[in-house]
């Protein structure tokens, strides 16, 4: 799922700064499965807004909404009845919800609530650790089904590094080092003939550094 | 009515405060003792949330407290019920509802944040 | 000879080559490295000057070839891939080698992490195994990868680092095949402590031939204190420093470490030097130039071979 972390209640307080009426929407998506931006999120963040502002002395008024998901615009359209009626939307959705609020509702500032953080597993309750770059030329079948580009901190293709020890990533002594881990899979897959199958350098263009990305199925259009 | 502790969320307990409480008191069953397993110990860590949240907005984190006992003990609930009403004495009124009340206690924005 | 560089005639020529290393300063000021340069010139086949070591600023490989070139020392350039993507990389290759830089050292990088600008983009857009081959396409073929023709192709004798110590160990020398696969002329290990685990290492290479495909020159860095030591163990990652070799450099009295440091250093290359295997040996001496006369000339390594 796409995950990300709550934005700190300062930096949001500020955003609202100039509006006394917004909707908080929430997602119930990826944001819901890692309990940063699902209906339940959307009722502990407005109670809390709403108490910091008053104490403050000046309240605020929050249209407390959560949308089946905010990257389709059959879900959007529903806000449409009553977005004229509000100042801001505050979303907590991952930054292609937040965009796409801001696409359908061009005249309401859309602002966002949470940092987007990766494409990642929940690798028990509490915890989500990233797996996916997103770099559009998948070679997880030469790997034994663990991403250099993602786990690799240097997304090195013919690793580990020499800064590898003990299976742990020099960067960080709680991550685990992406090389060691595809080669213990591949022996234990018994296809360590794969190392060394990567040789011809990455093609980046697939990536977001081709430029932003395009999928177009004329098979559904 | 609630069965168990284990119900309250964070947003019941936020808005507890929204409508007007000083203060609020969790009960629940012994620790190790949850007529539903472990409803109370669930209840604890949204109460510890609704604790940080009360503290980063200034409200006052002092003002949500979780006590634990048996059905039974009748006079302990009774101490604990003292005690957490002289708490919420000493530190007054919630900031919601001195502004509520137009009095110039008023915390500013930045104190809030 | 494939790039006509100075080491590649030595090591050719069958001697026990040496090299050591220049670290550029965290500043434009050329002296320093003409300093330090001062203290390498006539004792080495060749001289590497880092590239951004562990991601900390300083003068570029390249400033820093040009300036010992100009002392009279034949440079080797480092590169790392953490810094500059493919189009960048081949540019500074064409650019060294118009400026005389013969010899090139291919590496990953330490990442951003540890140095002064954590924030900055990570690039790896090619990987140390890419450059190697990278390099060997533009020098042998000609060709850029793209396929266009190159007007003055680059001569490099290409280098890459081994980390003997680094885990898992049973990939490290499969990993250097690879290397040597891509193009890989020479090796220059991590600095060794652990002899033992290193002639593991070494059997391991020998029984793939790589030692007959490729020149292997052992990595040494000699020992300020005991305090250096295990400074090293603890804070540099893949570094394998054995007790006994932090114990008897502890056993002297502070004031007589360093001389100790440097014996044990001396010592270890006369090992190396009898080992099967070993084409040369890269002296590390980082921060203590100084010393490298003592330490080479001391192994028996003085005066340098001249070849033509």
């Amino acid at each position: 799922m796409i995950t990300g972390t709550p934005k700190p209640i300062e930096e949001i307080l500020e955003m609202l700064e100039p509006y006394d009426n917004i909707v908080l929407a929430g997602c119930h998506g990826c944001v819901t499965v890692c309990r940063v931006g699902g209906e339940k999120e959307v009722q502990v963040l407005a109670s809390t807004l709403r108490l910091a502002r008053e104490a403050a002395g000046r309240k605020i008024n929050i249209r407390e909404v959560s949308l089946e998901r905010q990257c389709d615009p059959e879900y959007v359209e529903q806000m449409r009845p009553y977005m004229k009626d509000y100042q801001a939307v505050l979303s907590i959705a991952c930054g292609a919800g937040i965009q796409f609020l801001a696409e359908k509702f061009t005249t309401t500032p859309s602002l966002p609530g949470i940092n987007t953080g990766f494409l990642g597993v929940t690798e028990r309750q509490g915890e989500w650790a990233e797996r996916c770059q997103g770099c559009g030329d998948c070679v997880l079948h030469l790997t034994g089904g663990i991403c250099p580009v993602t786990r690799c901190a240097k997304s090195l293709f013919h690793g580990p590094c020499g800064g590898s020890v003990q299976g742990i990533c020099e960067v960080d002594k709680e991550v685990k080092c992406g090389w060691q881990l595809i080669i213990d899979r591949l022996t234990a897959l018994d296809q360590l003939e794969n190392y060394g199958k990567l040789k011809p350098y990455k093609g980046w263009n697939t990536s977001r550094d081709g430029g932003p990305r395009r999928i177009i199925r004329e098979d559904m259009i | 009515m609630l069965p168990c502790t284990g119900r309250i969320d964070e947003s019941l307990l936020l808005k507890a405060f929204e409508n007007g409480a000083d203060g609020v008191m969790v009960i629940g069953c012994l620790e190790g003792d949850c007529h539903y397993v472990s409803g109370n110990i669930r209840a604890r860590a949204r109460v510890e949330r609704v604790y940080a949240i009360l503290e980063k907005i200034k409200i006052g984190p002092k003002r949500i407290r979780m006590y634990n006992l048996s059905a039974g003990e009748g006079s302990k609930f009774a101490a604990f019920a003292n005690e957490f009403v002289d708490q919420i004495r000493e530190i007054g009124p919630s900031p919601i509802n001195l502004v509520r009340a137009g009095k110039a206690q008023v915390v500013t924005e930045k104190e809030a944040t | 000879m494939k790039s006509g560089s100075n080491l590649e005639k030595v090591l050719a020529a069958g001697h026990f080559s040496v090299t050591a290393e220049c670290g550029p300063p965290r500043g434009a000021n050329p002296d320093i490295v003409r300093k330090k340069a001062a203290y390498v010139k006539g004792h080495v086949d060749a001289c590497n000057v880092t590239d951004n070591q562990t991601s900390v600023v300083r003068m570029s490989s390249l400033a820093g070839c040009m300036l010992i070139k100009e002392e009279g020392i034949e440079p080797l350039i480092q590169m790392v891939v953490r810094d500059r993507n493919r189009i960048a990389l081949q540019s500074d290759l064409l650019g060294a080698s118009a400026m005389g830089v013969r010899n090139l050292l291919c590496l990953s990088g330490d990442h951003q992490k540890f140095g002064d600008d954590p924030k900055a983009k990570n690039v790896f857009d090619i990987d140390s195994m890419q450059l190697i081959h990278l390099v060997k396409t533009m020098r042998d073929e000609g060709v850029f990868p793209s396929g266009d023709k190159i007007e003055g192709a680059p001569k490099f004798y290409i280098g890459c680092a081994v980390n003997p110590f680094a885990d898992p160990f049973q990939i490290r020398v499969p990993r250097l095949k690879l290397k040597v696969e891509a193009g890989a002329d020479f090796v220059q290990t991590q600095c060794i402590y652990n002899m033992d685990k290193f002639k593991k290492y070494l059997e391991l290479a020998k029984k793939e031939g790589l030692h007959e495909k490729v020149k292997i020159l052992a990595g040494v860095t000699p020992l300020k204190s005991a305090g250096m030591a295990k400074f090293m163990r603890k804070m540099v990652a893949g570094m394998d420093i054995p007790d006994e070799v932090v114990n008897r450099i502890a056993a002297e009295p502070k004031e007589k470490q360093a001389e100790k440091g440097i014996e044990m250093c001396i010592e270890q290359i006369q090992e190396l030097k009898e080992l099967e295997g070993i084409a040369g040996v890269h002296v590390m001496a980082i921060e203590w130039e100084e010393k490298l006369e003592q330490i080479i000339g001391g192994a028996g390594l003085l005066p340098r071979p001249v070849v033509e």
